[in-house]
């Protein structure tokens, strides 16, 4: 009897935890299907009471109303260009750094790399007046170029790969190498990069994604709508005060697309990069 | 980098002697392009800004040394003093739930006999891939004023009065919070959760054992075991939340810089700067929150490290 009462208290507990971890999915998925909802709706459906929950047909014509407003194949272009290129920038760097510095000795060696860290904790605010009269002095402003050169700047991305160089690339390997005369940037080249490669992914990923979704400066830098990255470009299309949720919604949808397939296909490369990042 | 030949081999110390040499040369070679980057990037700009803080500039006139006019225009803005006030506020309604929320969630996750793991994990996260912007402007049409809205009609639905999201003091914060705490609790939670993947199956095993139920094991056990992430995700969340700048200013849209109801610190500065052309009060506005970044970073941290050591004591 005691026995029986024990199995029903924990199938009930079982149940409630699955409803709340149910709700909690539910919560974080609603605002994407409403997104698409509205996407397919013409403005006029917002002022139905109660809400519109179905998906309507006007996906298309939206759409095109997005593309009269935005240059949206331009912006989004321009924002892959953006951030592949600081995502490579960023992997030499940061490699060939984090190789020095987990296997080369050299005087003050640990001094730089305490400067390093020290350098992630300036807020970007307190260098975004500066940084934006050195890019208009350079001639960069209002240039995808503009947008990228600060995101050169990526502390985070030698401290990964320190530590991964120096946990996965054997000492001796390098040794032999150099027995049998490979310059050091040999062994860099085809030694520690194929052995690096998944933290290449990792930071890749974090770096990416963040550029991606990164506003303040694309904001302060780009002016000319053609040159615009998709987040000012989207940015754009709420800034009046005649707004048509639908095409707002449209081409946020359009936008977010994208990027949540290539989410949904590398999710767990995507959740184990994003936490290797902040770990460690 | 010049290659080893045949008879260099032979004379061992020699060697030894030039290889150290390489290493050295490579060394600095291989961290330079960093600091070079650094330095331009990231040294002068910070040193220019404490620089151009003491000076008054519209940014095309000759600047001219004001000494501590600046701070004192600042600190005796009560607009200023607004954005600190509301930055504080949607900070601490924004992340402090998601610290609690993110670590039930976490501990649930981890659970053994929990089935759709991975289907929970992937939609709990899907909020953080999506872009500030993106999750600013479906926020914006689910809060607008409109009494049809999908948050006044709900709000209608259990008897209450529509609000003015974007427009009233309570309405925004709240909005601009929801929003917040909904793009980053997967986050949260994703970092916890591999914080409670590394606490030993074992010491659950044991409690179980010992008759503690689930509620006592996330308390007990997971909590302060968890404790280096929770002051991580505190630390972060602090400095993150000070800097709000994206989702009110995309939330608000037009009126974003003429309205002083979700005015963020952030955005104070970026309006002093670039719409008023005032770059001196913009930096100064930029070191106080650099101060005010680094003492509640502190503060928060040593709470959340001092609570944990308090239990300990009492147990």
């Amino acid at each position: 009897m005691a026995k029986r009462k024990e199995r029903k208290k924990v199938s009930l507990s079982k149940v409630l935890i699955y409803v709340f971890l149910g709700i909690a999915s539910l919560l974080s998925l609603f605002p994407f299907y409403w997104m698409f909802v509205m996407a397919t709706r013409p403005s006029a459906a917002y002022n139905s009471i109660p809400p519109t929950m179905t998906p309507g047909g006007m996906l298309v014509e939206n759409f095109q109303k997005v593309l009269n407003q935005i240059e949206f194949f331009q912006a989004m272009w321009n924002s892959f260009l953006v951030c592949s290129i600081v995502t490579l920038v960023v992997l030499f760097i940061s490699s060939l750094a984090g190789f020095a510095f987990a296997k080369f000795q050299f005087p003050g060696k640990n001094g730089l790399f305490i400067a390093i860290l020290l350098t992630m904790i300036i807020p970007p605010q307190l260098g975004l007046i500066p940084q934006y009269f050195l890019v208009s002095k350079a001639g960069l402003l209002d240039s995808l170029a503009g947008v990228m050169v600060v995101f050169f700047l990526n502390p985070l991305g030698i401290f990964l790969m320190r530590q991964y160089v120096s946990e996965s690339v054997p000492d001796e390997l390098i040794e032999a190498a150099k027995l049998d005369g490979c310059s050091n940037f040999k062994i860099y080249r085809s030694i520690v990069v194929p052995i690096i490669l998944p933290a290449f992914a990792t930071l890749g990923i974090i770096v990416f994604t963040a550029v991606w979704g990164e506003f303040l400066w694309q904001f302060t830098v780009l002016r000319d709508p053609e040159n615009y990255t998709i987040q000012v470009a989207l940015a754009s299309l709420s800034n009046t005060f005649n707004v048509d949720f639908g095409m707002i919604l449209s081409g946020v949808f359009w936008a977010t697309v994208p990027l949540l397939i290539i989410f949904l296909l590398f999710n767990r490369l995507f959740i184990s990069s994003i936490t290797e990042g902040s770990v460690k | 980098m010049v290659s080893m030949s045949g008879e260099e081999r032979g004379v061992k110390k020699k060697r030894y002697r030039s290889e150290k040499k390489k290493d050295m040369i490579s060394g600095y070679l291989y961290v330079a392009p960093f600091f070079i980057i650094f330095g331009v990037i990231g040294l002068y700009p910070a040193a220019f800004s404490i620089y151009l803080a003491f000076q008054k500039w519209n940014g095309l006139s000759p600047m001219s040394f004001v000494g501590l006019d600046n701070f004192r225009i600042v600190l005796e803005d009560p607009l200023f003093w607004k954005s600190v006030y509301n930055t504080i506020i949607m900070g601490l309604m924004g992340t402090a739930p998601q610290i609690i929320v993110g670590i039930v969630l976490a501990f649930l996750l981890n659970l053994t006999f929990l089935r759709f793991k991975n289907f929970f994990r992937i939609t709990i996260f899907m909020p953080y891939i999506t872009s500030m912007v993106a999750v600013a402007l479906i926020f914006s049409v689910l809060f607008s004023n409109h009494e049809s809205s999908l948050a006044n009609y709900l709000l209608g639905v259990f008897g209450f009065d529509p609000v003015n999201w974007s427009t009233s003091e309570w309405g925004t914060k709240i909005a601009i919070s929801i929003m917040v705490f909904w793009r980053w609790v997967g986050y949260n939670t994703i970092i916890y959760l591999a914080g409670i993947q590394s606490i030993s199956n074992d010491l659950y095993e044991a409690a179980t054992i010992d008759g503690a139920n689930k509620f006592q094991q996330l308390l007990f056990i997971t909590m302060p075991l968890l404790k280096p992430f929770i002051i991580l995700t505190v630390f972060f969340s602090t400095v993150g939340a000070l800097q709000l700048f994206s989702e009110p200013t995309i939330f608000l849209g037009a009126g974003a810089f003429t309205r002083d109801e979700a005015l963020t610190v952030v955005m104070y500065l970026y309006r002093d700067a670039f719409k008023l052309q005032s770059f001196g009060t913009a930096s100064a506005t930029a070191i106080i929150l650099l101060v005010i970044i680094l003492f509640f970073a502190t503060i928060n941290t040593l709470i959340t490290s001092g609570t944990g050591r308090k239990k300990k004591g009492v147990r």
